[in-house]
């Protein structure tokens, strides 16, 4: 379970907010000039990151507004909490080597993890 | 490959069971495959499967980070059904329950198909008609479906409570009688040493870290075990989905969720169906060991860590009490999370992409261990011939620009 230092109320369990997803997704300014593809950019294109995740969240049972957090989505370290409107602000995360990699502390990846120890231990 | 039969079975018991082959092979990495599938959980081994057996591509490898079926495959709650209410979706969910009925037989190996019936309940008004419509929608495309009201429910599944005295009462519910479940590890098992047998070789422990590209078109990917040259990379990692295809600078609908399920300490046998409720918010079927295979909803936020939250737990196991009064005294054993990719329809992707030879079938969601041997078939398919075939269609990438999309929310079993 998380637990979510919320900027207005400090830190909270994570069962008082609820999820907003991706941040920084700027609404289209000229949607009327907007193609079928461009919309369905905007609509249904996530980046999906593993690693360092900027999301936003809502202290629905608290302070009732949305802010950001930077999360890291291969260890659910998190790194900082900042508001609406700011920018992510310059962190050290623990990010796996490869794309697809694990990290050392944080992935529930047993296959990985186990043959990675194996492997280790063999060498 | 030795064929498994009972007389090979009394044959090597007879002999302390050491003339057994080795179920599949543990080979180096060739320089170059005419097609590499990225992923050895049950999709990409089917898709290998197919593509040996029914295209003749035997020059291929699967490629997984792990061991074979040690992510999703290994960690669903095998549940097999094929009762969505859209056509575009009874296409390819009834596809994958025909060609589950004669698997085993046909992979010569014990995948434990036991089609012992699928309910999903309702509570309320509400869900009672939409559920009534699903089955007739199920009916029209040839999905066996049926309902049962409250009594008939009780009939079917004696150890469900249908008192009117709780917080939802069981209204009826809808019966698919070829649903059920399976043993997954079988089925990975099965797959993998079908296709080896057929030459295709499954490199485990080999991490794609890179897909090579020339002018537009796929030359190769890069891995721990060094580089592959193939014209034909398929990619089917489910909670990796938009990893791989960010290789390529390609983006994807999709968002990585952790789904927890857990089980139970084995019992005698209680519960002799699968049951399903969307609003009380649980399923759960009794395995042969017996012990209760129990899961839910998807963590809320995105992670790649295999691993959820206590509060989801907290509340599937609150919902289980509400229909199982006779569970509150069991103990759980394990609890786990596997990390699925969401689709904002809650349909699959399965398509090309703007890189010529690079596929990709992923999108599956919550609900993928059920359409594993049809995924694979239709994905074999469109890997062999650069066309997706009439199932596979609906399921491409263009539907998230036309609007074409197949919304099948209301059909997953839960809410997610």
């Amino acid at each position: 379970m998380f637990v979510i230092d919320c900027p207005n109320c400090g830190p909270r369990d994570q069962s008082e907010f609820v999820y907003g997803g991706e941040a920084h997704i700027a609404r289209p300014t000229k949607s009327e000039d907007m193609t079928d593809a461009e919309w369905g950019e905007f609509v249904f294109m996530r980046t999906n990151t593993k690693g360092l995740f900027a999301e936003r969240w809502w202290h629905a049972t608290g302070c009732r507004k949305f802010f950001n957090m930077l999360r890291n989505t291969a260890t659910d370290e998190i790194h900082a909490v900042y508001r609406i409107g700011e920018k992510p602000p310059k962190v050290d995360a623990d990010l796996p080597a490869t794309p697809a990699g694990e990290a050392s502390i944080g992935s529930g990846n047993d296959a990985v993890k186990i043959m990675r120890a194996d492997a280790e231990a063999g060498s | 490959m030795k064929r498994y039969s009972a007389l090979e079975l009394i044959r090597q018991g007879l002999t302390g069971h050491r003339g057994w082959d080795r179920v599949w092979r543990k080979p180096e990495p060739k320089e170059s495959y005419d097609a590499v599938i990225i992923g050895g959980g049950g999709h990409g081994l089917a898709t290998a499967y197919y593509l040996a057996k029914l295209h003749g591509m035997t020059n291929i490898a699967v490629i997984e980070k792990g061991w074979i079926g040690g992510g999703n495959s290994g960690r669903n709650t095998t549940i097999i059904r094929s009762n969505y209410l859209f056509d575009e979706s009874a296409a390819i969910y009834n596809h994958a329950l025909n060609l589950w009925k004669g698997l085993g037989q046909e992979l010569n190996f014990n995948i434990m198909m036991s089609h012992r019936g699928v309910l999903n309940l309702a509570h309320d008004e509400g869900e009672m008609r939409q559920l009534k419509r699903r089955v007739e929608a199920n009916r029209l495309n040839g999905v066996d479906s049926e309902w049962l009201d409250a009594k008939e429910v009780k009939n079917f599944c004696p150890s469900i409570n249908i008192s009117g005295d709780i917080r939802y009462p069981v209204l009826g519910g809808t019966l698919q009688r070829s649903g059920g479940v399976n043993r997954h590890d079988g089925v990975v098992w099965g797959y993998a040493r079908a296709a080896d047998a057929m030459g295709v070789d499954i490199l485990q422990q080999t991490e794609v870290t890179g897909i090579l590209t020339d002018s537009g078109q796929i030359t190769g990917v890069e891995t721990t075990r060094g580089t592959i040259r193939t014209p034909k990379v398929a990619s089917v990692t489910a909670g990796h989905t938009s990893v791989m295809a960010k290789m390529l600078d390609i983006r994807l609908p999709v968002e990585s969720h952790p789904l927890q399920a857990l089980v139970s300490e084995p019992i005698k046998p209680v519960l002799n169906c699968v049951v399903m409720s969307n609003a009380v918010h649980v399923y759960c079927s009794q395995s042969d060991k017996g012990e209760l295979v129990i899961g839910a909803g998807i963590d809320a936020q995105l992670s790649y860590t295999q691993r959820g939250n206590l509060d989801i737990i907290e509340h599937q196991m609150a919902s289980l009490m509400e229909l199982f009064p006779i569970f509150s005294r069991l103990r759980m054993m394990r609890q786990w999370g596997g990390i699925v990719d969401v689709c904002p329809d809650a349909s699959p992707i399965i398509t090309k992409t703007p890189v010529k030879g690079f596929y990709v079938n992923g999108g599956w969601g919550t609900g993928g261990w059920k359409a594993t041997p049809g995924s694979g078939h239709v994905f074999a398919d469109l890997i062999a011939k650069d066309e997706p075939n009439r199932i596979a269609a609906p399921f491409t990438m263009d539907r998230f620009v036309s609007g074409a999309l197949v919304a099948e929310h209301g059909a997953a079993a839960v809410a997610h």
